[in-house]
């Protein structure tokens, strides 16, 4: 019998804190873009496109690591209702992060406007020009992003909760490597 | 997502945590929440929650509703106007200043849309002196360049923040349904770099044909050729051929696009290309400065228009003219009023685009 391990391996814990940055100032880019005027919203949006297209990537590495690699498990004291909302928290933050930069890209290819990652950088249309299917697209992008601001604070509220009221393993095994004892 | 560990795993050693206390518990929740509030705080400061007077392309639209009513599906800008389908000739004289794929093929594909400022898409033709042409060059390697052009030389004011005033100087106002009559003289005493604007406004007249109109950018922008040099630029589409230059408009509603419908089904339309070169000196980042007479200008190519289609099943429908959709070898100025078309248009995209199914018929583009 394999013992359970007691944190995740280095490379997720990497591509965790990585891309919890990337995530984070991601969602701000998107707040600021939609509700600027100023050459601030022509700046946020040359940043927003390849960072989505980055994060897309690195979801997909993500998910093959997650599937690759063996996780430690949830305290075994752990309420039943509190491994549902851990493990249905989870399967949406994966969900959203491989959704909304779909539809980014899709949005932008439905609207007719060449995909654009810098001066140069082009990616191809992903569905064809079409006025209804954008106006579709752009507003779940919007509504599945706020979707996903609120699961990343449920997220950190967890964490901490984990960490510093039920002061179990939970937090620790994404910080460090190895126990501290 | 973590597994439970299975009952027969033996449990994780972990070393026995006294309870918390009262007091510890609530500072601990406490800290909990204050870490999401600040994070959540944040998320809404720059969402500009807590600065109901940031303007947002949201007000911008909205601003323009309000002046002119809601029609669903239709531009909250220049909403009446006609596509045309054409191509570009470039002459290569542009090649120097700029990498552009448009400005060295000989053809390039066009979708365009002559339209009126005005947002309301019953507006008769005579009611504003101003006509506007938006294109859109589809080049071979896959990049397009949308603009925007108008037909006069210069912007009445040169911020966003000012454009939004004076469309607010216009709103009807509540106690009588109508905007105040004093409310944009006033608004111009207070701008004076309005001046050239109202100066060739003063003279202008709605003409009879969106075919004798030159069309300006207005706002400045950048060539930047293979070396990356920035040369600052605005361009304008001028006429060939101006048969009935300078013909007064006739009365009433719809004569503008049967006239463009009438001289294409005759013969293709010619535009030249005219691409302005700055002076150092010269006002780049301030749309209603103009720059001097005398400065460079490039003869880039003949933009050929070929035929029509109604703007409620043309290409043209579905096309945002956002003006910073720019090809590689040309790029925006830092004029502010270009990233507010930017984010404004898109608002009014979306809006637009939500409503498609909302428009009337295609084929009966009358009035409601």
């Amino acid at each position: 019998m394999r013992t359970q391990p007691t944190h995740f391996v280095l490379l997720a814990r990497l591509l965790h804190w990585l891309m919890a940055l990337m995530i984070i100032a991601m969602l701000f880019i998107g707040a600021g873009m939609v509700t600027s005027v100023s050459e601030r919203h022509e700046w946020l949006i040359h940043l927003h496109k390849p960072l989505g297209i980055a994060i897309l990537v690195l979801v997909v590495v993500r998910l093959l690591v997650r599937l690759t690699t063996r996780q430690p498990p949830l305290p075994a004291d752990l309420p039943d209702f509190q491994v549902l909302a851990a493990k249905a928290s989870h399967l949406l933050l994966y969900a959203l992060m491989l959704v909304l930069p779909l539809l980014g890209w899709a949005m932008i290819s439905a609207s007719g406007e060449p995909v654009m990652l810098s001066t140069t950088l082009q990616l191809p249309s992903i569905v064809p020009a079409d006025a209804q299917l954008f106006a579709w697209l752009r507003k779940a992008h919007g509504y599945l992003a706020y979707l996903l601001f609120l699961t990343v604070l449920l997220h950190l509220a967890a964490a901490l909760f984990h960490g510093w009221v039920r002061r179990d393993e939970v937090l620790d095994s994404m910080l460090r490597g190895r126990d501290r004892h | 997502m973590v597994d439970r560990s299975s009952p027969n795993a033996a449990p994780p050693e972990r070393p026995q945590r006294p309870p918390l206390s009262a007091a510890s518990l609530i500072l601990r929740l406490g800290g909990i929440a204050v870490v999401v509030a600040a994070v959540a705080g944040a998320f809404a400061y720059v969402h500009g929650n807590f600065d109901p007077q940031r303007l947002t392309p949201k007000a911008l639209v909205d601003v323009l509703e309000k002046n002119n009513g809601v029609h669903p599906g239709f531009r909250r800008n220049h909403a009446k106007g006609v596509c045309v389908i054409g191509h570009f000739e470039s002459s290569g004289e542009a090649r120097v200043f700029s990498t552009a794929q448009v400005f060295n093929d000989p053809s390039t594909p066009v979708v365009g849309r002559f339209a009126l400022p005005a947002g309301n898409p019953y507006a008769p033709d005579s009611s504003v002196p101003i006509r506007s042409l938006a294109l859109r060059f589809t080049q071979a390697n896959g990049q397009q360049w949308r603009t925007g052009m108008n037909s006069m030389p210069v912007f009445p004011v040169g911020t966003p923040e000012a454009f939004y005033q004076l469309q607010q100087a216009q709103s009807p106002d509540p106690a009588t349904g109508k905007p105040d009559p004093s409310k944009v003289p006033a608004f111009f005493a207070s701008h004076p770099e309005a001046v050239p604007f109202l100066t060739w406004v003063k003279t202008a007249k709605p003409s009879a044909s969106y075919a004798t109109e030159t069309y300006n950018s207005v706002n400045a922008f950048y060539l930047v050729d293979a070396s990356g040099k920035k040369q600052a630029v605005r361009w304008s589409m001028t006429p060939l051929a101006q048969d009935a230059a300078g013909a007064t408009a006739p009365e009433g509603g719809d004569f503008l696009e049967k006239d463009l419908v009438q001289k294409l089904a005759a013969a293709p339309l010619r535009f030249q290309l005219n691409i302005t070169l700055a002076n150092p000196e010269d006002p780049v980042n301030d749309a209603s400065k103009t720059w001097p007479a005398g400065r460079k200008v490039v003869n880039a190519g003949t933009l050929v228009l070929e035929k029509t289609q109604p703007q409620l099943s043309g290409e043209c429908r579905d096309i945002n003219y956002d003006p910073l959709v720019l090809p590689a070898g040309i790029q925006g100025s830092a004029d502010p009023l270009l990233a507010a078309r930017s984010a404004g248009y898109a608002d009014s995209y979306l809006r637009r685009t939500s409503e498609v199914s909302q428009l009337p018929a295609a084929k009966q583009e009358a009035r409601p």
